[in-house]
């Protein structure tokens, strides 16, 4: 496109003004964060940082198992995205690549458990939990979530398009088997779709919480989720005290998404155009 | 099946890949144990329960007492319970809110970024970020920002001489305020997803358009809307399956009744109070499969949304 110089100027200046506002609730958290209640409560309010931050991180966690959820939540995250990535890559490339009796049928039948919701589950599935004493336990967030349908479609349209047979036809004719296979030739080449759904997953994991807010009730042992909504409940009054709590518990997982996120992006799309 | 027989599936028999000595079963025996871990959980977590939540809406029962059976009851109550009605109604509100400026905003920073050369890997994390940050996290930021006597908006406003909205007292201040937290988290998502859907555009088709005499405007509304159809068709639906699940945004904001009339009272929040905050187990699985209902009468409407344009433009080019 031809563009004038005025219209790019006015091009970036926009981007800019979109992205500033886009980001000032982050700004504004650690406005929030580093002062204290009363002056986020002061009219006009205070718009730059204070010094309070370590005052009203101490009293979170004075007032939270701050590192305790913080622990239970990286557990957890950690567990899940690892089973998901061997379980959805194995499915995975199971499907893409041999066929068995029942094998289209299987399959269509995992894309048909896209359309469970997943609350219609939560009831049945916490009587489930109950029976199985877990109520409570971090095992309750880790298995149901071990494998996904999602992970599994999205992985087999990446095997079909970066595996070729003669490859893998290869790797017979030196006496691979099945496995061996798997791991010493598909692992290696699927690697770029691994950290993607390694990261969705991550990231997933790490926000849930309607479920760990359902089966970790009366537990010690919540997630930083659930343990961020506590804190509120609890001390609505300390706002800048709850605002800390807050601006901890995002940034783990910022920093995280900003580590993988070129490649992400390119692939949250490459899912969108091919779907 | 289209998707089965995707350009591409080419497949090793398992015939040529097994080794010759196993038997018959045996020989496929790897292959499903490969994706047994999936069909496992799924039948376990998922599929059993399913069937169970129909059990349990036909009883009364707290989650952890007897269960009484009550037949239909549950749902009969549900049909005319108008809190479900209202809760329906405030989430597809909130849902038409936030999608429809959203994909216009979303549209036009696609735009930007597909004419921008410089600092678009910065403009792309910046816009992507809200949508991997928690939403229990920012939803007590946005409670602060939306606070109606000491929140930043109303002093912004009050800066422009607009008296303070009640944004978190008033029905439609509510929703606002959900509606704008849904906004933030997804609209720079799909953007990134138009974007794509911009670049997959050949510039020939552009120019094509620019020869003819078409104008910026005119080219965007007639040649490159049309082809990003399959793109927005996409973003909808997306954002049609995440609508119709609303809950941490809501109870974070308003708390567990949706707050003053109900106003932030959504479906899955609804379904949340009833079952595990009331303890109405079977209640609860009712409301469940109302809420199931309801998302399969709206993405059946979605769909015939989007076959019948294309029915349409098939029969204008048969003969």
């Amino acid at each position: 496109m031809i563009w004038t110089r005025r219209g790019r100027v006015i091009t970036y200046l926009a981007m800019t003004a979109g992205a500033v506002i886009l980001l000032f609730p982050y700004y504004w958290l650690t406005v929030m964060a580093s002062n204290t209640t009363a002056d986020i409560y002061a009219y006009p309010p205070r718009l730059t940082f204070g010094g309070h931050f370590l005052a009203n991180i101490g009293q979170v966690f004075a007032r939270i198992d701050f590192f305790g959820s913080l622990l239970n939540t990286v557990v957890v995250a950690v567990a899940t995205t690892l089973l998901v990535l061997l379980f959805d890559s194995l499915a995975a490339f199971t499907f893409a690549k041999y066929r068995f009796p029942g094998s289209s049928v299987l399959f269509g039948l995992l894309l048909a458990t896209f359309v469970v919701p997943t609350q219609l589950a939560a009831i049945p599935q916490f009587a489930i939990m109950a029976d199985l004493g877990w109520v409570g336990s971090l095992k309750a967030l880790v298995i149901p979530a071990a494998a996904n349908a999602f992970g599994i479609f999205w992985m087999r349209q990446y095997c079909q398009s970066a595996l070729p047979d003669e490859l893998l036809e290869a790797a017979r004719m030196d006496g691979c088997g099945f496995l061996r296979t798997y791991w010493n030739i598909a692992v290696p080449v699927l690697r770029p779709a691994l950290a993607f759904l390694g990261i969705f997953t991550f990231v997933n994991s790490w926000n849930d919480y309607l479920w760990p807010l359902v089966v970790l009730i009366d537990s010690h042992h919540v997630t930083l989720q659930v343990a961020l909504a506590q804190l509120n409940g609890l001390y609505v009054k300390d706002y800048s005290v709850v605002m800390a709590g807050t601006l901890v518990a995002i940034v783990p997982l910022i920093v995280v998404f900003l580590f993988g996120a070129r490649h992400f992006i390119r692939n949250i799309t490459a899912g969108a155009l091919k779907g | 099946m289209s998707l089965l027989d995707a350009p591409g599936a080419t497949v090793v028999t398992a015939e040529s890949a097994a080794p010759p000595r196993q038997g018959r079963r045996g020989r496929y025996l790897p292959y499903y144990l490969a994706i047994s871990p999936f069909f496992l959980i799924f039948g376990v977590f998922w599929l059993y329960p399913l069937g169970y939540s129909f059990f349990v809406a036909l009883q009364r029962w707290d989650g952890i007492g007897p269960m009484h059976f009550v037949g239909l009851e549950n749902f009969r109550f549900l049909a005319t319970d108008a809190t479900f009605w209202h809760s329906i109604l405030n989430t597809l509100l909130i849902w038409v809110m936030s999608v429809v400026p959203m994909t216009v905003l979303a549209m036009l920073i696609a735009i930007g970024l597909n004419s921008t050369i410089r600092f678009t890997g910065l403009y792309r994390i910046a816009y992507f970020v809200p949508n991997v940050t928690s939403t229990v996290a920012m939803s007590l930021v946005f409670a602060s920002i939306f606070s109606g006597q000491f929140g930043i908006l109303n002093w912004v406003l009050g800066l422009f001489g607009v008296d303070p909205v009640p944004w978190l007292t008033n029905p439609w201040g509510i929703r606002t305020a959900i509606a704008v937290m849904i906004i933030w988290r997804w609209v720079g998502y799909n953007a990134i997803i138009f974007l794509a859907g911009l670049q997959a555009i050949p510039d020939e088709v552009h120019e094509a358009a620019r020869i003819d005499g078409a104008g910026p405007v005119q080219t965007f509304f007639r040649v490159t809307l049309p082809l990003l159809r399959p793109v927005l068709l996409f973003s909808v639906l997306m954002s049609a399956i995440s609508g119709m699940q609303v809950f941490a945004e809501s109870q974070v904001l308003v708390g567990n009744r949706g707050g003053p009339e109900e106003a932030g009272l959504t479906m899955v929040l609804y379904f949340y109070n009833q079952a595990f905050y009331y303890n109405d187990f079977g209640y609860g699985a009712a409301i469940a499969w109302g809420i199931f209902l309801v998302v399969v009468i709206f993405a059946i409407l979605n769909w015939r949304l989007i076959q019948r344009p294309e029915r349409r433009r098939a029969g204008e080019v048969a003969p």
